[in-house]
């Protein structure tokens, strides 16, 4: 796939370069729409602000997005399946470096991955997630995930990202700017000549207002969709077993009522759920093609292969979707067995599923776990004043230790 | 301009256009080979991570078994026959490891008729990381055999197949397990 990720970065740079001028541009006609002569000091500080929020984004994008997530990093011993789920992916991808792992405390299954390059790769995902899919389906989200780090799509969809909501602000800004305050400037300036001009000039600032973030959007839209498919393509490539994230896929979408996983972590010592009604953590990657399409093609694949891939999306949707250099096989590449068709794997039931889970989340929010011998594991919070508790079944007391 | 002049200049920047092609067909070639030999020794540091299992492996389940001496002794054999043939060529790895991996799947097999270590919470985070580091030599082969098949493409499509030709690339060969199902667990019904 040499050939997309080196395209990724050239666009990459192509589009910080456009940014920039067309940001310098805006600038510009904005100084000069507030004060004649001004166009000089709004391309500059329009420059600065692109040259701020470039390197902001790209060294701090990954950091700035998981926080806002409400993501929180777990290791290799608070969830083993995971990780090694990963690892294997890693493995399968030929990434560099082992990816940070993140979990979000969210009921609605979903995932998604930062990283400016494969060197500095995170992968997130929910509670939820790892409630409802198998270990194969959370395999084939895991790989199309690190699919997404591998052809540097996470690189070039943030810097994207970024601008949009750069040129959304200025926008705001001068929009706001002009409402309450501009008004004064331009009775100075019609004093001596070019009125006619400066009005124009008006004109163009406040359309650019408007439209420029709607257009930046619909471009980012379009570009979006079709990395998804690029994205399942080398996931299924990864898995060698499409079939785990069509029905991965399948479930997300269904995405069923919330009721019974509200955050058993935290809501034994909350009134009000804190992370009611917050965005799934969906964000970045919310601009997906429909769901039925991507499993229609994922399902109709003959092998595991790339070529495979090609030939199921050229049936379903007509068009050619990866370069030729990329489907040259030497040899058929056929589909692996499922997991649960294997003698002797794990295969935990979705109860101890959840428990793991629930349990992780528990250990991330500081609770302290009590065996107690009747048989109950108590969890305490760490606001838990008292050194001491009872437990509720056989009223004896242990003492809390804090690590 | 005096068309000698003009001429001159052409050549030059064709030269340099193909001489900067060149360039980047040779580092391109040098990464795609360093990536094959890199996923080779991603295969190897998965079969040390699964020697480094087994002892443990095998000392959680004496503890709880009694008559699986003889299966438990064929593991540790067959891990010390793969740990020697680790010198040798890669057909002798392949048989090697594709013997431990029977002998593992006969352990995983008798393992079953004992409930006791099948609850027992040291015994299932072994078999995960047993399970997983399984799965891992698979994906690590498959990386292997991807790259090698990159690489192998690269060589032989022209145009790159003259800079190959040029600084002596020498196609991979791919990791084939000589015999499959020497590598499947036995099923057993009972």
């Amino acid at each position: 796939m040499w050939e997309l990720i080196a395209a990724n970065k050239r666009k990459s740079v192509i589009l910080l370069t456009v940014m920039a001028m067309a940001m310098i541009g805006a600038g510009m006609l904005i100084g000069q729409a507030v004060a004649p002569g001004a166009w000089l000091v709004g391309g500059f500080f329009a420059f600065v602000l692109w040259l701020i929020l470039s390197l902001v984004s790209y060294y701090s994008g990954d950091a700035i997005f998981l926080a806002s997530a409400g993501a929180r990093e777990i290791q290799q011993t608070d969830h083993p399946t995971l990780f090694n789920i990963v690892e294997e992916m890693k493995i399968a991808s030929g990434l560099p470096a082992m990816p940070r792992i993140y979990i979000i405390d969210d009921p609605r299954p979903n995932a998604f991955a930062v990283g400016r390059d494969p060197q500095h790769a995170s992968v997130a995902v929910t509670a939820g997630l790892l409630n409802r899919l198998d270990r194969d389906e959370v395999q084939g989200v895991i790989a199309h995930e690190l699919a997404h780090v591998h052809n540097r799509d996470v690189l070039y969809v943030m810097l994207a990202a970024m601008m949009i909501g750069v040129i959304a602000l200025m926008a705001d800004v001068f929009l706001r700017f002009l409402w309450y305050g501009g008004g004064r400037y331009r009775s100075r300036g019609r004093g001596g000549g070019g009125g006619q001009a400066q009005a124009i000039i008006l004109l163009l600032a406040i359309l650019l207002a408007i439209l420029g973030p709607i257009a930046a959007q619909i471009l980012y839209f379009a570009l979006s969709r079709r990395r998804e498919y690029l994205a399942d393509a080398c996931g299924a490539a990864y898995t060698r077993y499409p079939e785990g994230l069509a029905s991965a896929l399948e479930k997300i979408a269904a995405n069923p009522g919330l009721g019974e996983q509200k955050n058993r972590a935290m809501a034994p010592m909350y009134i009000v759920n804190p992370l009611q009604g917050a965005r799934s953590a969906v964000g970045l990657f919310s601009t997906h093609p429909p769901t039925e399409e991507r499993i229609r093609v994922l399902r109709s694949m003959a092998g595991a292969s790339l070529a495979d891939y090609e030939q199921a999306y050229k049936k379903a949707k007509g068009g050619g979707l990866l370069p030729s250099g990329s489907l040259k096989t030497a040899r058929p590449v056929g589909v692996r067995p499922a997991w649960q068709e294997e003698p002797n794997q794990p295969r935990p039931t979705p109860q101890e599923r959840a428990r793991q889970t629930s349990d992780m989340l528990w250990k991330l929010g500081n609770y302290a776990f009590i065996a107690c011998p009747c048989g109950v594991r108590l969890k305490v919070p760490p606001g838990f004043k008292s050194d001491k508790v009872r437990c509720p079944r056989c009223k004896r007391v242990h003492e809390i230790l804090r690590g | 301009m005096d068309p000698l002049v003009i001429a001159l200049i052409v050549i030059a920047t064709v030269v340099v256009l193909l001489l900067l092609w060149l360039v980047g067909a040779y580092n391109g070639l040098v990464r795609l080979r360093n990536q094959l030999k890199n996923a080779w020794a991603q295969i190897d540091v998965q079969l040390k991570r699964r020697w480094d299992l087994i002892p443990n492996l095998v000392e959680t389940v004496k503890g709880y078994t009694q008559h699986e001496a003889g299966t438990l002794q064929r593991v540790t054999e067959a891990r010390t026959a793969a740990q020697k043939a680790s010198g040798g060529s890669v057909a002798q790895r392949a048989q090697a490891e594709g013997e431990l991996s029977s002998a593992l799947g006969r352990l995983m097999v008798v393992v079953e008729a004992y409930p006791d270590l099948k609850a027992n919470q040291n015994y299932l985070a072994l078999q995960e990381e047993l399970t997983s580091t399984e799965n891992r030599i698979g994906f690590a082969r498959q990386f292997y055999n991807d790259s090698a098949m990159q690489f192998n493409n690269k060589i032989q499509m022209f145009p790159t197949n003259i800079v190959a030709g040029i600084f002596n690339f020498k196609a991979g060969e791919f990791f084939e397990l000589k015999d499959e199902a020497a590598r499947e667990a036995p099923k057993v019904k009972f």
